[in-house]
């Protein structure tokens, strides 16, 4: 029955989406007030089904109902209860129906939140999002179900991939999907003004909380899927360019510059066509991700179940979308002409190179995620591009980025002077110079990479807290001063700032960890001791264990230090019966210093057990400078200037409760 | 309207092309023009660190065996690897590894690292043995029958059902010397 209820909520959703998309766009064209006041009861209403359709499927997970045959296929009695929720969303039609959650939850946010847009712009917007429900809507009724009965019910599911059995992708495909689907404000934003033929700062400052909160939760979300892949996969690496996290990390790009280039358009009244192109990439990028993991086009280590009919569906779709879009863009967008004017040495001109350097780079990655599928179209040839191809691209266009990212804040607007913005930078100059003499002292085989990384990654840091310390008179003037101001001072610099910073940490913890790692791979007998890098490790040898719905070989190594030991590092080969499936469990002990991996693999008693040992400095960093960056755009989301409206619409709600 | 308004829609158009053209197409489903032939002639050496090589000849012994062409550099065989283990383990027939463009050091601590499943082991430096092979990309894996006429080719990564389902009952059949149904 319940599940019944969650079908027809959706098909309700449905109908409700096509009123969405529908009447207020047409309301907003003839001017009928009527129509254009749907907007918003309609993009609240579908929230509420959605809503109800998803508590219908978690329910059928945590009951364990597998009349449901997502259910049968994905979980199971003896799963634990963490895993029968996020199983709600580890399979593809359930992670759809997140999707859609997010999208509908995201319109009914702009219905609610979007107090001060022009009426018309508002109507066009949550029209456009309604359009895209329709699209996704339609996609999960008639392609993928989640609803869908098995009967006879069986008695036990065939349980989750035991890869997907970790806290950590519990909450990575929400984040993702935050991030996804935030884009899609953005988009309905570019579409509506391309509409309305009018792009001017106020929209930039309506855009820019949206396409803020999508990027941060699509940082999260990487750098939850990235950590993941670290201590899940158990090879030590933490990043694979694998189509899928290219598929996410294509979005990620073209919104960093599209945070960028917003900006601009706020400040400066320019660029306007650039962004708006850009809104839309970001979320096409999004779209095609979901198309490259969804159709089967591309073979991936972690693809979803795929399916060529779904295949057919979301490039239909995708063809809808972006070709849509974009005509719509190569009509209207000449008629956004730019205002302000300015020399290639500023602020702007500094962004401009931002975008550059992004936009090439997400062209470069999204070159080599489809070179593979395009060769194979061509002449059916089958190849897949590596780590050589994208380190190899990718390094060279983000030296020069990140070392413009430590000059572009120092730039005034219009035109910038260069050598007063290097003369402030001199601290981080200096840095630089002793973070390069350092390398050269620890030595190391990567030479020239790691004083690059050491090099930009001290320019970066030193350069953003130099630019701080410029505007709050840090040592210029009064401690009372200097206070004063740092209080003042809007949270949008404060976050620009954190998230500059995160990049540097990021920077350095990449650099140094690739750099000094050290990696120790033998076979070992129980009772030997291996120094890894500055650790010392002993192996006391492995033994079986049970879990909840898997039995594991077990190994145990004692860290030891001034022949005490000081802790236990026990990483194990678990072996599910429901899917039959082995999994690596590394053991990890992570610290700000260096994170101590080991794998314990195949083996004996008498020939004893091949084991692998890392001791990998700095590696937490990475994921730590990425948390601080999306912390600095949490940090500029709460900038007054984008609260604007919202002390008024709480004041008008006051009086409206007396 | 200016023309270069119309670029992003003209490579949007060319990007949709190919993954229409590219939905037809299944990367994991290569029909291989060597099924029910004769291996290829080759005689390779060893990787670096084993004994023993891998050429036509050992093939055609009268037993069948899997031939699977790996690559160190090659993130989904690491994929695979356990499930060569876990077939090795079965003893049902030996594994050969055809080592596809590697680097010998790289190759050698790839199999200390994560065990060696493999009877003989054939270093192809240049490719030159996977084109005989008709290999499109690694990793593949071939089952060859006692004659050494391959039976079986399977693209991309072994996951757990191809080997319960395909590999494993091909293999049964192929030593009880009966006719078998898997299709492949």
């Amino acid at each position: 029955m319940i599940p019944e209820l969650g079908h027809i909520a959706l098909i309700l959703a449905l109908c409700l989406s096509l009123v969405q998309g529908l009447l207020p766009l047409v309301g907003a064209a003839r001017n009928i007030p009527g129509w254009i006041a749907v907007a918003p009861q309609a993009a609240l209403g579908q929230a509420v089904l959605v809503a109800f359709a998803f508590g219908c499927l978690t329910y059928a997970y945590v009951t364990s109902d597998f009349s449901v045959l997502n259910v049968t296929e994905n979980s199971h009695t003896l799963k634990p209860m963490l895993y029968k929720i996020s199983g709600v969303w580890g399979n593809h039609e359930g992670s759809l129906l997140l999707w859609i959650l997010i999208l509908v939850v995201f319109g009914a946010a702009v219905a609610l939140f979007g107090n001060n847009l022009p009426a018309t712009l508002k109507a066009r917007v949550l029209g456009i999002q309604g359009l895209i429900g329709v699209g996704f809507l339609s996609f999960i009724l008639f392609t993928s179900n989640p609803f869908n009965r098995l009967l006879p019910a069986p008695l036990e599911g065939r349980g989750l991939n035991p890869l997907l059995q970790d806290p950590g992708l519990a909450f990575h495909p929400p984040f993702l999907y935050l991030g996804y689907v935030g884009f899609s404000v953005a988009f309905s934003f570019a579409v509506a003004a391309l509409i309305e033929g009018r792009v001017d700062p106020a929209w930039a400052r309506w855009v820019r909380p949206w396409t803020l909160a999508a990027w941060c939760f699509l940082t999260i979300g990487i750098a939850l899927g990235s950590w993941w892949a670290y201590y899940e996969l158990g090879w030590g690496g933490w990043w694979f360019w694998d189509p899928v996290e290219n598929a996410s990390f294509m979005p990620w790009l073209a919104g960093t510059a599209l945070l960028h280039s917003a900006i601009v358009v706020e400040k400066r009244d320019t660029l306007k066509s650039w962004t708006v192109l850009l809104a839309i990439l970001t979320f096409s990028l999004s779209l095609l991700g979901t198309f490259l993991v969804r159709s089967g086009v591309i073979n991936s280590v972690h693809a979803f179940a795929t399916d060529p009919t779904r295949g057919v569906f979301i490039l239909i779709f995708l063809a809808v979308v972006v070709g849509g879009s974009l005509v719509l863009y190569a009509v209207r967008a000449p008629v956004l002409q730019g205002v302000g004017v300015f020399a290639p040495l500023s602020r702007e001109g500094a962004l401009v190179l931002n975008n550059l350097l992004l936009a090439v780079a997400c062209a470069a990655v999204l070159l080599g995620t489809l070179y593979p599928v395009a060769l194979d179209a061509i002449n059916g040839a089958k190849v897949s591009v590596g780590p050589q191809y994208f380190n190899a691209v990718f390094i060279p266009l983000m030296a020069p980025l990140v070392a413009a990212v430590g000059i572009g804040p120092l730039l005034a607007w219009k035109r910038g002077d260069l050598a007063a913005a290097l003369r402030r930078l001199l601290p981080a100059a200096v840095a630089v110079i002793v973070a390069l003499g350092i390398g050269l002292w620890l030595q190391n085989e990567r030479g020239f990479l790691a004083l690059l990384g050491l090099g930009l990654a001290a320019w970066l840091g030193i350069g953003a807290l130099c630019e701080l310390a410029l505007r709050i008179k840090l040592f210029a003037a009064p401690l009372a001063e200097t206070m004063q101001r740092a209080r003042h001072l809007p949270r949008a610099a404060w976050g620009m700032t954190v998230a500059h910073l995160g990049v540097a940490l990021l920077v350095l913890g990449i650099t140094v960890s690739e750099t000094w790692q050290v990696e120790v791979q033998q076979v070992m007998k129980p009772g030997e001791t291996v120094q890894v890098g500055p650790v010392l490790y002993r192996f006391q040898g492995v033994a079986p264990y049970k879990g909840p719905n898997y039995t594991a070989m077990q190994g145990r190594f004692e860290i030891i230090d001034n022949g005490q030991v000081v802790r236990e590092l026990r990483p194990a080969q678990r072996r599910y019966q429901q899917p039959p499936m082995e999994t690596t469990e590394a053991a990890i002990r992570a610290s700000v210093v260096a994170d101590l991996y080991a794998v314990v693999g195949e083996g004996d008693a008498e020939r004893g057990w091949a084991v692998r040992l890392y001791w990998k400095p700095m590696v937490s960093w990475i994921w730590l400078g990425a948390l601080i960056m999306a912390l600095g755009g949490f940090l500029s989301l709460t900038d007054r200037r984008l609260r604007v409206g919202a002390p008024a619409g709480r004041r008008a709600a006051a009086a409206a409760a007396e | 309207m200016r023309l270069s308004y119309l670029i992003p829609l003209a490579l949007f158009v060319v990007i949709g092309i190919g993954l229409a053209v590219g939905l037809t197409l299944n990367p994991r489903e290569i029909p291989s023009a060597l099924i029910g032939k004769p291996v290829p002639d080759f005689s390779l050496p060893p990787v670096q660190g084993r004994e023993r090589g891998l050429a036509s000849a050992d093939l055609k012994s009268g037993q069948p065996s899997v031939v699977n062409v790996f690559a160190s550099w090659c993130v989904p065989c690491r994929v695979e690897h356990p499930l060569l283990m876990a077939l090795q383990r079965d003893n049902l027939v030996p594994i050969h590894g055809l080592n596809y463009k590697d680097d010998p050091a790289d190759v050698a601590k790839w199999l200390d690292q994560l065990g060696d499943p493999f009877t003989r082991t054939g270093a192809d430096r240049n490719g030159r043995v996977g084109i005989d092979w008709g290999v499109y990309g690694v990793p593949e894996t071939f089952v060859v029958d006692g004659a050494g006429r391959i039976v079986c080719k399977h693209v991309g990564p072994l996951m757990q059902w191809d080997l319960d389902n395909k590999i494993r009952p091909l293999l049964r059949d192929l030593v009880a010397g009966r006719p078998s149904q898997v299709k492949c």
